[in-house]
């Protein structure tokens, strides 16, 4: 073939640079939409409650996955400090995933009942009062500001077209159970769950 | 993965690397010369016109390269779908050795420790250094690195103790947590505006610090009915249920009239999340044995 062909017919171009760029595309993801390994449920994986979910909103508003990633790698450094790594069964509620890219502040993907509830708020309030050397902000607004519960029961519809197992009956509750309920109460909430299904000693 | 899954991504990553390797050599044929000369390509476009020379050598032969060392790759680690690769090499596979490594070079001086009586474990040196990062790593979060501890974190270098200050005791905290729950008003719901008032005062006359003499006299009573279930009658407190004695001066939620009145008004709850699920059986004992050895 001659360059001059494919440099002078510009569908032909655009054809041919589609099926080389999508390569990867097709050998590295397209099989795993497949894959029954990273599409069925670790045992004992529940979808959040609307609590944790709206709390899982709550982490995504304010940008926690900016500095804290999701996923352990299996690196023993990791395990002994954050747990079992992670594995593509635990995350297949989760749209979209919060793995994260850059660790300024520590993975959190096994962070749930690693710390008090009490703790967990107020760090959350002022981070130095409880760890001096810390750099992370200040969060006090989540214990003025209430839950939004009238979007809830959509949210949980959405994840249910998408394949998230929730009831019918959950999405009933889900407005009830979170009306009234603080921004600090959802987010320590969904925090304290995090990655507690797979659990070994370190 | 299925067979068909295992060889669409065989087809693809083979082809990707023949294609590659057949795109080299088909555009090389054309050339009719292997030097450098100053002939064009015979198009020109705004005066700016193509040397129609080959492929620098060395340039040539690292793309002939980088498809041997794909293949080699291919070869020897799983990239074909369903094969496994010569090596065998997984990620999981990998942090087994990697654990596996680490077990074998630590384990036996774990095993050791893990054997030592606590109040022994806290005499030896290297134990503690052990201990020391292990609490720098999971505990100085909450107790602080000096393990002083805050407001609502217990000091554990004071040598007073909620749940008590045994190996033992110590050892229970580690492995299982603790809840601690102080309901609001004791266990007298009823308690009125002036009665907390009252045993307010009662509860700082233990340390001599009475605002209202009258109405520390008068708080007795109230804390023989509200307080004593936990505190007791003496308010030395009670390790079994982690209730503090309040007559040491030691407040884990502040120690004056309002901090105190602040308790007895709405409780306080309180957790040490336990460790047995996280930590191993040696890794707590030597833990156990850093915490003892800073009040003993």
């Amino acid at each position: 073939m001659k360059h001059e062909i494919v440099e002078k017919n510009i569908g032909l171009m655009i054809v041919l640079i589609i099926l080389t760029i999508s390569g990867g595309f097709l050998a590295e993801v397209v099989p795993l939409f497949f894959l029954k390994q990273v599409n069925e449920p670790i045992e004992g994986l529940e979808p959040l409650s609307a609590l944790e979910l709206e709390g899982r909103d709550i982490y995504i508003r304010e940008g926690c996955h900016v500095c804290h990633t999701q996923q352990i790698r299996p690196f023993r450094a990791e395990t002994e400090r954050y747990g079992h790594y992670s594995v593509a069964g635990e995350f297949v509620y989760e749209r979209p995933f919060l793995w994260g890219s850059k660790r300024t502040g520590p993975d959190l993907a096994r962070v749930g009942g690693r710390y008090s509830d009490a703790w967990q708020r107020q760090h959350l309030y002022n981070p130095r009062s409880v760890v001096p050397e810390s750099n992370m902000p200040a969060f006090p607004w989540l214990f003025e500001d209430v839950v939004n519960h009238k979007a809830t029961a959509a949210k949980m519809t959405g994840l249910q077209t998408l394949g998230v197992p929730y009831t019918d009956e959950q999405i009933a509750a889900a407005a009830g159970e979170v009306e009234g309920k603080f921004e600090i109460e959802a987010l320590v909430a969904y925090l304290q769950q995090l990655g507690t299904v797979i659990s070994d000693k370190r | 993965m299925s067979t068909f899954w295992s060889i669409w991504v065989t087809v693809i990553v083979l082809g990707t690397v023949f294609g590659c390797a057949w795109l080299l050599f088909a555009t090389r044929k054309s050339q009719t010369t292997e030097v450098e000369t100053d002939r064009t390509m015979g198009h020109s476009f705004d005066g700016i016109e193509e040397y129609d020379n080959p492929l620098p050598k060395w340039w040539f032969y690292l793309f002939v390269a980088t498809c041997i060392f794909a293949l080699g790759y291919l070869a020897l680690y799983p990239g074909l779908g369903n094969y496994k690769g010569l090596l065998g090499w997984t990620s999981a596979n990998q942090w087994e050795k990697e654990v596996a490594a680490a077990d074998e070079q630590y384990g036996p001086i774990y095993a050791q420790y893990g054997q030592t009586p606590v109040p022994e474990l806290a005499k030896d040196e290297d134990a503690l250094k052990i201990g020391q990062r292990l609490f720098a790593n999971n505990c100085s979060v909450c107790h602080g690195s000096a393990a002083r501890g805050q407001v609502g974190f217990p000091n554990l270098t004071d040598g007073d103790w909620l749940w008590g200050g045994t190996p033992e005791a110590i050892l229970q905290t580690l492995h299982n947590g603790r809840m601690g729950n102080m309901p609001a008003k004791g266990v007298m719901p009823n308690m009125t505006n002036e009665q907390v008032d009252q045993v307010v005062n009662y509860v700082l006359s233990f340390s001599g610090r009475e605002i209202d003499a009258a109405a520390a006299t008068a708080g007795q009573a109230v804390f023989a009915q509200a307080c004593v279930a936990c505190h007791g009658p003496e308010g030395k407190g009670m390790t079994a249920l982690g209730a503090p004695n309040l007559t040491d001066n030691v407040w884990l939620y502040g120690s004056n009239y309002e901090w105190i009145r602040e308790t007895v008004l709405h409780g306080r709850q309180n957790e040490m999340p336990a460790q047995g699920g996280r930590l191993s059986d040696d890794q707590i004992q030597i833990l156990a044995a850093y915490v003892y050895s800073l009040s003993n």
